[in-house]
């Protein structure tokens, strides 16, 4: 979609640059090698999504953490390992939509039975800072962490969230947008049925890391779709793969605009560069 | 920070429905813990639970949207002009112009603990009048305040744990400094579930008298419920004078442990140190503290050392938490207001219920009310999962 095509309701402008992407999903195994996929030059066959172990927690955290926790860890290293910052040094922002379904299952259903004595690890994985929480233990960062929930605008919301950061703050962060499936009964109203989860470093300055320039303003032009219908149905059903049009537009390699899906009642309209050394 | 008005403020908890009943309790130094005989739970502790909150009906419209939660947040957002305030707001700025930043750890949950009881016997299915995404989801309360007022400007829930609704203000006032929104309605809601009943019993946080802080014989928590809501401007040309300002804001993480804090309070003093740098203002300018204060045995331990690193021993403190009971995600908010209120009347609470203090702990812990000027106030939340956030507010004049 072309920017004068898009009815800005709100003027304002939001910059960053972003410098460094993580991507997990279904047959999504890293950011490098998902970009073929993203731009059709390689077919997508749909696989389930495949999450590393969290090497870097400490065992006893390894052993508690649940797939919330190992996605976010895996993508947002994957992200600052690319930008080759120091994850320590990086405040960050954790967009969910859920939340460990699994752990929240367990929870629900032990309450409902006659012993209720759910165990100390389930409880405290049970709050929606816990991604945050065993990241900053495996990464170290004593960083101000922003948790935020925003339903199926996640996404949008948390990318709002980092560039009022970079902007007002002028600091560099790191945004981790992660959702993982529901069991039964929850599924059959939270029809998430894999894992997805988009990292990104986003930074006030252009630097040798950045990938693209990003601009942001809000708009109520209609949400981008991808054009193969497999990739579109998981933009639908995984609120983090809300920002998969994004990550296509960057894989493109060419100035372009992308409006991601946000409320009901308002979007998100990016203008994206990409950097030279990035057209492929 | 360019200082922002909290032009509009209130709350409701165990303690009172709006805020000239919160100051009464506050005066009259009443706790609002009670024995525990919420639902079916059968743990020896006290609540701190707010009144009538099933009485409360979902305005037309908002059916959907019927849980616990939600119905404290409406019944919360009706006290002291508070929704009419919104409304004034909107007509002057525009409904674009105007995010819903709130606070909350379990949201609707308890709508789900319901639902698991009457699952389906045959096929294990949930009720078919359950609905997630208006009552449970943590986004709720959020989209909950954002439909009641029809506000279309951006709307998130923040969920860290204890430290979510003091975190709200940092993201409003980031949002509003982006010129993207002019105005925020800010706050928290959690209410009483059996997650947390039956989730802090089994860290042994949970205590079976009322929450007693800073006391040598404290022993844990006393689980409470509220809605605290404000209205967070750009600071007009003229004020009137007792004009309540947020003045600065730190956040840290522990990146220490999961449901124990930091040790020596190392993440605290750097959320406090923050709020202060940020404010402008030296440990000296801050005539009282409003402390996280839970009355487990780590977290006053831990937040003693950290209040002592950065301010000493003098600095008047006090947490209300033996009032109000630990509202969890609604804290920050809840004790952003007690913190408005004490900046109004000149009245820095006692705490409650703390019969000896601690002398380990070593701070000037206000056991009686103290009615003095009070020109600039910190705020203290910290949360599980190691998330700190402090508020300093002030006086316009």
């Amino acid at each position: 979609m072309s920017e004068s095509g898009m009815n800005n309701s709100n003027p304002v402008t939001l910059s960053a640059y972003i410098e460094g992407i993580g991507l997990l999903g279904p047959s999504f195994n890293d950011w490098p090698s998902s970009q073929l996929l993203l731009t059709g030059k390689q077919p997508y066959e749909p696989s389930k999504t495949v999450l590393p172990p969290p090497m870097l927690l400490p065992a006893p955290e390894r052993r508690r953490s649940g797939d919330i926790i190992k996605l976010s860890l895996a993508i947002m290293l994957e992200a600052i390992n690319a930008a080759q910052l120091d994850a320590a040094s990086l405040p960050s922002v954790f967009t969910l939509s859920n939340g460990d379904g699994y752990n929240c299952h367990a929870i629900n259903e032990m309450l409902a039975s006659d012993d209720r004595q759910i165990s100390p690890t389930r409880f405290h994985n049970s709050v929606h800072n816990a991604a945050s929480g065993y990241c900053s233990i495996a990464t170290g960062a004593m960083t101000p962490s922003s948790v935020l929930c925003a339903h199926d605008a996640s996404f949008g919301a948390g990318l709002l969230e980092a560039m009022s950061q970079v902007s007002i703050d002028q600091t560099r962060c790191v945004l981790v947008a992660a959702d993982t499936n529901y069991p039964e009964p929850m599924y059959s109203v939270r029809k998430i049925y894999d894992s997805l989860g988009i990292a990104l470093v986003l930074a006030p300055e252009p630097s040798p890391q950045t990938l693209a320039k990003i601009t942001l303003s809000i708009t109520d032009a209609i949400a981008d779709q991808l054009p193969d219908t497999t990739l579109e149905a998981i933009r639908l059903a995984i609120p983090a793969a809300r920002g998969l049009p994004l990550l296509a537009a960057i894989a493109m390699g060419k100035p372009t605009s992308v409006v991601l899906d946000y409320l009901d009642d308002s979007r998100l309209a990016l203008k994206v560069e990409p950097t030279e050394s990035q057209i492929c | 920070m360019k200082p922002l008005l909290l032009s509009h403020f209130t709350v409701t908890s165990a303690i009172g429905r709006g805020v000239q009943q919160t100051l009464a309790s506050m005066r009259e130094q009443r706790s609002g813990l009670t024995p525990c005989n919420f639902d079916t739970v059968d743990l020896p502790t006290f609540i701190g639970e707010v009144p009538a909150v099933d009485k409360t009906n979902m305005l037309a419209g908002l059916e959907a949207f019927d849980c616990r939660n939600n119905r404290l947040a409406q019944l919360g957002l009706e006290q002291d002009g508070f929704a009419e305030a919104v409304k004034a707001a909107v007509a002057k700025y525009g409904a674009s112009r105007i995010g819903v930043f709130m606070g909350t750890s379990t949201s609707g949950i308890l709508q789900t603990e319901l639902a698991y009881r009457r699952l389906d016997p045959i096929t294990g299915a949930l009720p078919p009048d359950f609905v997630y995404d208006k009552t449970q989801n943590t986004f709720s309360v959020a989209d909950f305040t954002r439909q009641y007022f029809g506000l279309k400007g951006p709307a998130v829930a923040i969920s860290s744990a204890c430290s979510s609704s003091a975190k709200v203000f940092g993201s409003a006032r980031r949002m509003i400094e982006t010129g993207l929104i002019d105005a925020a309605v800010v706050g928290g809601v959690d209410t009483l579930c059996l997650t947390t009943l039956y989730g802090f019993n089994s860290l042994g946080l949970l205590s079976k008298q009322v929450c007693r802080p800073f006391d040598s014989g404290r022993d844990g928590i006393s689980v409470g419920e509220a809605a605290a809501f404000a209205l967070l401007e750009r600071v007009p040309d003229s004020l009137e004078n007792d004009a309540v300002l947020l003045l600065g804001i730190g956040e840290s993480s522990d990146a220490y442990h999961m449901s124990s804090p930091h040790p020596e309070g190392l993440g605290a003093k750097m959320a406090m140190e923050g709020a202060l740098k940020m404010a402008g203002l030296e440990a000296a300018d801050i005539d009282y503290i409003n402390l996280h204060g839970t009355a487990t045995q780590s977290n006053d331990t831990a937040e003693s050392k950290a209040v002592q690193a950065v301010f000493g021993s003098n600095t008047p403190c006090s947490s209300t938490k033996g009032a109000t009971g630990h509202t969890l995600g609604a804290a920050g908010g809840v004790e952003a207001v007690i913190s408005a209120l004490a900046l109004q009347h000149d009245l820095m609470p006692a705490g409650l219920n703390t019969r000896g203090l601690d002398p380990a702990l070593g701070l000037n812990y206000l056991l009686e009310n103290r009615e003095q000027k009070v020109s600039r106030v910190l705020s203290n939340s910290f949360g599980f999962g190691g998330t700190n956030c402090s508020l300093v507010f002030g006086r316009a004049n």
